[in-house]
């Protein structure tokens, strides 16, 4: 004996209004990065503890004002936590758990699967640079008044870099693997990607190499705008480029949605 | 809502083609999915009329899923045609999914999503969603809608990915294995929903490997194995054809001997003893039959128990078709 009444499931299928699906992806998405521990350690509590330590305590030789050499090497870090290791890891597990798959079954378009996270990790990254922004300016701070727009522009293809590169390899590999790697890149990024030591204070050729990697190319970038204003030069910005086309690329190949 | 309203309402302004009635819900010729070298579904034919339930019935690894994922558009035919409400679930895919729904086998959420979130952002992809708040209450989820994906019980996250197939309001849902894992009771309240989605004019396409859940809820039974449809038909026409039409089943002392009981039997009827004490009587049964039987028990001085008259059953019928051996 049914419990329902009858016409209660008559069809009436059509596909919801765009930016109503793009915003409830987006906005769920963002909820549950703010919302997991481990996730807000890596992008917002690792970061503001070096900020407010490397400026405060005087362990790493840099002129002064410290908190202007400081803040725009965090804000690169904050923008590689977000989209390349935050976004690895979320996408790993989501694979695992089926969400792609079972977000692909509905009316909701391919492309706009991925403009949701998009969206999502341009969010957490406005969050980010609000919150430390803040904390920095109150430690001091005074960017380059001519820089921050080049900043801005730097910190959005940044995020895209990243995020490509985040997509690579959170698409391909099981959880575990992602979780494993991405962390270890971080890691080995943050000492000696030009993170949190300049390239130019790196042994032998390393700091060429390393102005080559995104890592490098974002730090020295907003560094040089947020310094000295004005624009960031070609190389950061051709070197960001061609590390989201070349991971965009890949990863439109290789990510699969289980 | 009409037609009409719906392609003004379409968000690319483009009409939306609504293919003639006529056409069948599901229409597969011929098709063929490799993996490798293992062949998952091999030269399967399948139609299925529009707001009719269609079961696929079959072992473990016999192509049902990969048939429904193929469906769906989320695989490519290596070959053959699969045509779903008309259109082509690869090339028209986008319009396809706006009028479907998809159960997906093991479910999927994001992992720290809440229960409520989740069916909230499916119904958000619908142009007139079902209410989420009444599909968790019925569903048996009203109190677990802020749970966490991952903290829930596997026979939750089962209702919950049942409630994002159906919040759209398609016209067509696709279930793969919508009962696994769930205990009778949340399984008797997925038959009930079958049963509603029918009655208001709801295809279902669901696989299982359960007799009783094919039996009961079935228009069609389609029985697949190695890639291939091995029978189809309605319950009734399964059960009925083949070798033995009727079975006259009881229970009594293990190890009688039967050849009084067959010499007392007309010829075309078959003794067997399937399990220790449990004897089969297969053929044309009428009164006389029974009668000869219980005759022959008392003769014995045994007492016939449980018995009864037994049309085949589909689980009779499915054990004949793909064997007994156990699949991985």
């Amino acid at each position: 004996m049914s419990t329902f009444s009858p016409g209660a499931f008559a069809p009436a299928p059509g596909r919801g209004r765009l930016s109503r699906m793009l915003l409830a992806q987006a906005r769920i998405e963002t909820a549950l990065a703010l919302r997991n521990g481990e996730q807000v350690l890596l992008t917002l509590l690792i970061p503001l503890a070096l900020l407010i330590g490397l400026t405060v305590l005087k362990i790493v030789p840099l002129s002064e004002p410290r908190v202007n050499e400081v803040t725009p090497r965090i804000l690169a870090l904050a923008v590689m936590s977000s989209a390349f290791t935050g976004q690895a890891i979320a996408l790993g597990f989501d694979r695992r758990y089926g969400v792609l798959k079972r977000l692909a079954a509905t009316a909701i378009p391919r492309w706009l699967l991925g403009a949701g996270r998009v969206l999502a990790a341009l969010t957490i990254v406005a969050i980010q640079v609000v919150i430390l922004g803040v904390v920095a300016a109150l430690l001091g701070w005074q960017p380059a008044v001519t820089g921050v727009l080049w900043a801005i522009a730097l910190v959005l293809l940044g995020t895209i870099s990243f995020g490509a590169l985040g997509v690579l390899l959170g698409g391909a590999l099981r959880a575990e693997i992602v979780l494993a790697v991405a962390n270890i890149v971080w890691f080995v990024l943050l000492l000696a990607g030009g993170i949190a030591l300049p390239p130019s204070a790196l042994p032998g050729g390393l700091g060429a190499i390393v102005e080559l990697l995104p890592s490098g190319a974002l730090a020295e970038g907003l560094h040089t705008v947020l310094t000295q204003g004005g624009p960031p030069g070609w190389q950061p910005v051709l070197v960001l480029i061609i590390w989201a086309a070349a991971a965009g690329g890949i990863a439109t190949r290789t990510t699969r949605l289980t | 809502m009409s037609p009409t309203s719906l392609s003004q309402e379409h968000p690319l302004g483009s009409t939306v083609v609504t293919a003639p009635p006529t056409t069948p819900a599901v229409e597969v010729s011929g098709l063929l999915k490799r993996y490798g070298s293992t062949v998952a579904v091999n030269g399967l034919d399948l139609r299925m009329d529009r707001g009719s339930v269609l079961a696929l019935l079959g072992p473990n690894g016999a192509g049902k899923t990969t048939t429904v994922e193929l469906c769906e558009g989320f695989k490519r035919p290596d070959s053959g045609t699969v045509r779903v409400l008309g259109l082509d679930p690869v090339r028209d895919g986008a319009e396809l999914r706006a009028r479907i729904g998809v159960m997906p086998q093991g479910g999927g959420a994001y992992p720290g999503v809440r229960t409520e979130e989740m069916l909230r952002l499916v119904a958000a992809c619908a142009a007139d969603p079902l209410d989420p708040a009444w599909l968790l209450e019925t569903l048996g989820l009203a109190a677990a809608r802020r749970t966490p994906y991952k903290r829930l019980s596997g026979g939750q996250q089962q209702r919950l990915s049942l409630a994002c197939a159906l919040v759209g309001r398609p016209e067509l849902v696709f279930l793969d294995e919508p009962t696994a894992g769930l205990d009778p009771q949340a399984r008797h309240l997925v038959w009930d929903l079958v049963r509603a989605l029918r009655a208001d004019g709801v295809g279902v396409l669901l696989t299982t490997h359960l007799m009783d859940e094919a039996e009961t809820l079935a228009d069609q039974v389609v029985i697949v194995d190695h890639g291939r449809v091995v029978a189809s038909g309605s319950p009734q026409e399964l059960t009925s054809s083949g070798s033995a039409e009727q079975q006259l089943r009881f229970r009594a002392r293990p190890g009688m001997d039967t050849k009084l009981l067959v010499d007392a039997l007309p010829e075309n009827l078959e003794v067997d003893e399937v399990g220790p004490g449990s004897y089969v009587v297969a053929g044309c049964i009428d009164p006389q039959v029974v009668s000869t039987v219980t005759a022959w028990c008392a003769q014995q001085g045994v007492l016939a128990e449980e018995l009864r008259v037994a049309r085949r059953s589909l689980e009779d019928v499915f054990l004949e078709l793909t064997g007994r051996e156990l699949r991985s």
